[in-house]
């Protein structure tokens, strides 16, 4: 039995000290307050005062409370059991299942050895034509989807986890508000997608140190699958809510910000996260899509400028579609050579004469004169917008291609579109 | 001196402080004791007793009273034939041989050595019994890949030393003694064909600095031609996220005229080292025939890995440049990103709880860069050869946004400034490098003037295009609209360049020379188009001309025949030179 000490020196906002001898960094602890019992863990260490951070919060926690150390860092238990549960941050149940407590893993563990990754290569379809067609997604990318706030970006995220071909979903919810979290369940439950779904939630409601926990308990329980050759889709949202929370910590526990009151280690903190999707070689693999919410729709915002320089690229929800613009998948270079020959050069000329479109749109509304080119544009700009870029469209990748070339027919003659005479020869459609 | 032993008493994140028996010095090695692990760690802080140290790994597991030994070595990097075509972490742990011990993960607290032991190198001495040497100096050769690989006398040994003993011509490990040093005292040194060195301090066995004033080429027309740098020069690429800082350096480790490259991937994607890992050894480098990677070393700390490993990781990197630049070669070193770097340092200088400056950053981050960068250099070595450490940083600033520590910093110290831009890399006009914000003070591979009348039409036909917006096509002059299209006519077909193109990808400078004549023709010629529509249209033709001739094989039929379509087309409309365009910008 571990010793039980029930003097606690000091407790400001959610980080408790007390004396003991024997404890390590990181691990875990059991605090046994008046309201019920709460995890913590060790975050410093100084002679013998060892600083804890209390999971449910300091809130409510007196002197007199007790607190356990367990021996170990903070674990999940890890089996097949999962699927089709919920959870909380501290991976406790939210449903009304038993908890689990059989083959205990520990969160946050090492790095891949890059010298053991692969260059990706397997498309993801989501029957999405920006996302297939425009900036396919692939496995073990990591993705981020940047909306401003309003935006059905919990909707996309659900589309995609429904529509993927990958065998387990793990939903990782920060800050959740409880009606998108009941819209994720429901719409998984008719879906049937729920049986291979786990859910690690924390919503807006509950204690903010478990909104930290939610990345690294997902990705922990998401690995493990993935060693045992399991597909794995991991959707975080949303992060924004996540760094939040690590700048309101930092903030209480009297750290220097570096920019708009974010701790310094933004970048690594999210960093280590997003980097845990991988191809693992001869297994499974993680592919990481998460949602950023932009604060006042400003892409320089810290959250979703740092994330850009961690993740592959992003999906720029705006207006309720994916624009084409903002939007980039920087992995999709290594599939869509192999999908269909038209693929490369329909995805390259479609976008080149919507932005032409864009140009005459602008020159309209500022009232210039139209000529027969900008009218033509003008046309192909609204079709495409409701044919291509409507999150309501839901086809294959090769239906959409073949979409692309009747668009195209519809609005331009074949030269006009600059696609090259071998493409045009054989994908023009006949009248 | 004793090597001092340390109990830790304190754990805060990767920062552990320990009460030290016995002498410590700043930035010593020290090993904590964790179970059966030793993490490796470097002493930041010495205050009384207690010393501050900075864990190169996670410190979960660490507890107060753990064990600490100090070892009175500065943080170093094993030097010796056997680096080129590695792979190694910021602490130079090869990752290939990391992966066949503990698989998928990086386990904590395995350290394996930099060279391969067991590997022979055929040795031939070029100095004999009885000559005097001191360090640096060559005592032999062995050939590593394509170079003639010098071991020299290592740089730590700072007396004059007769030669008692030097092995025949023959193959020998890197262990083997292969020569036995005198010094003035009569003590006796064995010397092995390896030795470490301090990452942090720099090498400076040379006879004179010499100016950067030979042009490194890149074989990208936009660089090569307009924004050049120098071998043993510095070179900075700021830019937003997705602009395009990655692509800029791979296709330059992979084209530019060095010898030897080093990719510093510092605090970076993991996947993007991995390109370049499972590419490179495919590709061959048409300089020498062989394989890209036997040119190449990887120097990998990932954004996911420890960070004081990051801090030391770009240190571990240039040291590893300057070593086989002791060996008369031109070395370019590729750090990807100084930012991340930057913000290590200022993670530990918040563990510190050092006064922070601008955006929290550490006061000392100015001149750390500035020394990072002054690690560059073109030199003549004691043998009067010539070597060269030419270092490009990438450079991320928070929100794009140039105003900001890291590349301020950076700016003032580096020799060029290839700035990227979001409007162009949304655009997709690749390289992003912005045309009239980027400077050099290099010299270029063309002809200056000529080079400026350019540079002046790009800036002017942005002014028209600026116009343009506010009073439209309509409202403005045929002359203009002209000037407007010459400065597009440049950007479309020689600052954009296809890195993915087979061909386009690299230029040489004598196809950069001859095109840029071509092009010059057009830009600074009176053209015979008396209405926007045709000066458009003839434009536009042109274009796509010219980017068909960019796309074919240097002096093939299809480049012949492409290029007298030019000429032709060229003669049709041009009626004479436009001299308002030549004149200096001075004199407008
Ligand atoms: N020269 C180029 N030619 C074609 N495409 C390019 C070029 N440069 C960049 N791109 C496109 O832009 C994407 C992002 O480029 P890159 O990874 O180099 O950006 P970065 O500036 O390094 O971004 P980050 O700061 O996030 O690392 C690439 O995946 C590619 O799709
Ligand atoms: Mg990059």
């Amino acid at each position: 039995m571990r010793k039980v000490y029930s003097k606690i020196e000091s407790i400001a906002g959610n980080v408790i000290t007390v004396k003991a001898e024997g404890i390590k960094y990181g691990e875990l602890a059991e605090v046994t307050t008046s309201f019920g019992k709460s995890l913590a863990d060790v975050i410093r260490l100084n002679g013998d005062t060892v600083s804890l951070q209390v999971y449910s919060g300091g809130r409510g926690v007196s002197t007199g409370d007790e607190v356990r150390f367990l021996g170990h860092p903070m674990k999940v238990s890890f089996s097949d059991n999962l699927m089709g549960r919920i959870f909380t941050g501290s991976g406790m149940p939210r449903d009304n299942g038993p908890e689990l407590t059989d083959n205990l893993i520990e969160i946050g563990g090492p790095s891949v050895n890059p010298a053991k990754r692969i260059i990706p290569r397997n498309m993801i379809r989501t029957g999405l034509p920006m996302i297939d067609v425009f900036n396919s997604l692939v496995e073990s990318q990591k993705l981020p989807i940047f909306s401003v706030s309003g935006e059905p970006y919990n909707e996309l995220l659900a589309r995609i986890a429904m529509q993927a071909e990958v065998d387990m979903i793990i939903l990782g919810g920060m800050g959740l508000k409880y009606d998108d979290y009941l819209f994720f369940k429901d719409t998984l439950e008719e879906g049937g997608a729920l049986s291979r779904t786990t859910f690690f939630v924390h919503t807006a409601s509950d204690p903010i140190v478990e909104c930290l926990l939610v990345p690294d308990i997902s990705l922990a329980v998401a690995e493990k699958f993935a060693l045992k050759g399991k597909k794995v889709l991991v959707l975080l949202t949303d992060m924004t809510n996540f760094s939040d929370a690590m700048k309101e910590i930092a903030i209480t526990q009297e750290q220097v910000p570096s920019n708009r009151g974010y701790p310094g280690d933004l970048y690594s903190q999210l960093a280590s996260r997003y980097e845990k999707a991988v191809d693992f070689e001869g297994a499974g693999s993680i592919t990481i899509l998460g949602v950023t919410t932009m604060p006042g729709d400003d892409v320089t915002h810290p959250v979703p400028d740092n994330t850009g320089y961690i993740t592959e690229g992003q999906y720029y929800l705006k207006n309720g579609r994916i624009e084409p613009f903002g939007s980039l998948s920087r992995l999709k270079q290594q599939v869509n050579g192999q999908t269909r020959e038209d693929h490369r050069a329909l995805m390259d000329g479609m976008i080149k004469l919507y932005a032409a479109n864009l140009e005459s749109v602008e020159k309209k509304s500022m009232g210039f004169r139209m000529s027969d080119w900008d009218t033509k544009l003008l046309k192909y700009g609204v079709i495409f917008e409701k044919e291509m870029m409507d999150l309501t469209v839901n086809i294959p990748l090769e239906g959409a291609l073949d979409k692309g070339w009747e668009i195209l027919a519809d609005c331009f003659t074949p030269e006009e579109t600059g696609l090259k005479t071998d493409m045009l020869n054989k994908f023009w459609p006949s009248k | 001196m004793a090597v001092s032993k340390g109990k830790v008493t304190g754990v805060n994140g990767n920062m552990v402080t320990v009460e030290v028996e016995d002498v410590v010095s700043l930035n010593e090695v020290a090993y904590i004791e964790v179970g059966k692990q030793r993490l490796k760690a470097e002493v930041i802080r010495i205050k009384g007793d207690n010393a501050e140290l900075q864990v190169f790994e996670m410190t979960e597991g660490l507890g107060i009273g753990d064990l600490v030994s100090f070892t009175q070595e500065m943080l170093s990097v094993e030097l010796g034939p056997g680096l080129l075509g590695q792979v190694f972490d910021g602490l130079q742990n090869p990752l290939p041989k990391l992966a066949e011990e503990c698989g998928f993960f990086l386990e904590r607290g395995v350290y394996l050595g930099a060279l391969p032991e067991d590997k022979k190198w055929d040795f031939t001495p070029v100095v004999k019994v009885g000559d005097t040497v001191e360090k640096a100096d060559t005592l032999g050769t062995v050939p590593e890949g394509i170079f003639e690989h010098r071991i020299m006398v290592p740089f730590n040994l700072y007396d004059r030393y007769t030669v008692k003993e030097i092995v025949p011509a023959g193959s020998y490990t890197i262990k083997d003694t292969v020569a036995k040093l005198e010094d003035s005292k009569g003590n006796v040194i064995d010397v092995t064909m390896s030795f470490t060195w301090p990452v942090k301090r720099p090498i400076s066995e040379y006879a004179e600095r010499l100016r950067p004033v030979k042009p490194m080429v890149t074989k990208l027309r936009l660089v090569d031609t307009f924004f050049p740098v120098a071998l043993g020069g510095t070179y900075c690429i700021p830019g937003p996220f997705g602009a395009g800082k990655t692509v800029l350096q791979q296709v330059t480790s992979r084209n530019a005229d060095v010898d030897i490259v080093i990719v510093a991937a510092c605090g970076e994607r993991a996947g993007e080292v991995v390109e370049t890992l499972k590419e490179f050894p495919e590709l061959i480098d048409p300089k020498t025939g062989k394989s890209l990677m036997e040119r190449t070393m990887i120097i990998c700390n990932t954004s996911s890995m420890p960070v004081a490993a990051r801090e030391a990781s770009v240190y571990t990197a240039v040291t590893l440049a300057e070593y086989y630049r002791q060996m008369g070669l031109n070395v370019l070193l590729l750090a990807d990103s100084t930012s991340r770097w930057a913000q290590a340092m200022r993670e530990m200088s918040g563990r510190l709880e050092e006064i922070p400056g601008e955006e929290a950053f550490p006061a000392y981050l100015e001149s750390t860069i500035a020394s990072f960068y002054e690690r560059a250099g073109r030199v003549r070595l004691k043998d009067g050869t010539e070597g060269s450490v030419t270092i490009g940083g990438t450079v991320s600033p928070a929100g794009g946004n140039f105003e900001e520590p890291v590349t301020q910093a950076t700016l003032k110290v580096v020799g060029a400034f290839h700035g990227l831009s979001r409007e162009r890399s949304d655009a997709r006009k690749y390289p992003a490098i912005h045309p009239l914000e980027s400077w050099s003070k290099y010299k270029g591979v063309l002809n200056e003037s000529r080079t400026e009348v350019a540079r002046s039409i790009i800036f002017r036909g942005n002014e028209v295009e600026q116009m343009m917006k506010v009073v439209g096509e309509e409202g403005t002059s045929i002359n203009d609209y002209i000037i407007y299209l010459k400065g597009d006519f440049i950007d479309s077909v020689y600052l954009q360049q296809n890195s993915f193109d087979p061909v386009d990808n690299s230029v040489s400078t004598e196809r950069q020379e001859h095109i840029f004549n071509i092009m010059f023709d057009i830009i600074t010629g009176a053209l015979d188009l008396d209405s926007k529509e045709s000066a458009r249209t003839w434009f536009y033709q042109l274009r796509q001309k010219f980017i068909d001739y960019n796309g074919v094989d240097w002096q093939c039929a299809d480049f012949k025949k492409l290029e007298s379509e030019i000429l032709a087309m060229i003669k049709e409309k041009k009626t004479g030179v436009d001299e308002s365009l030549l004149a200096k910008q001075g004199e407008e």
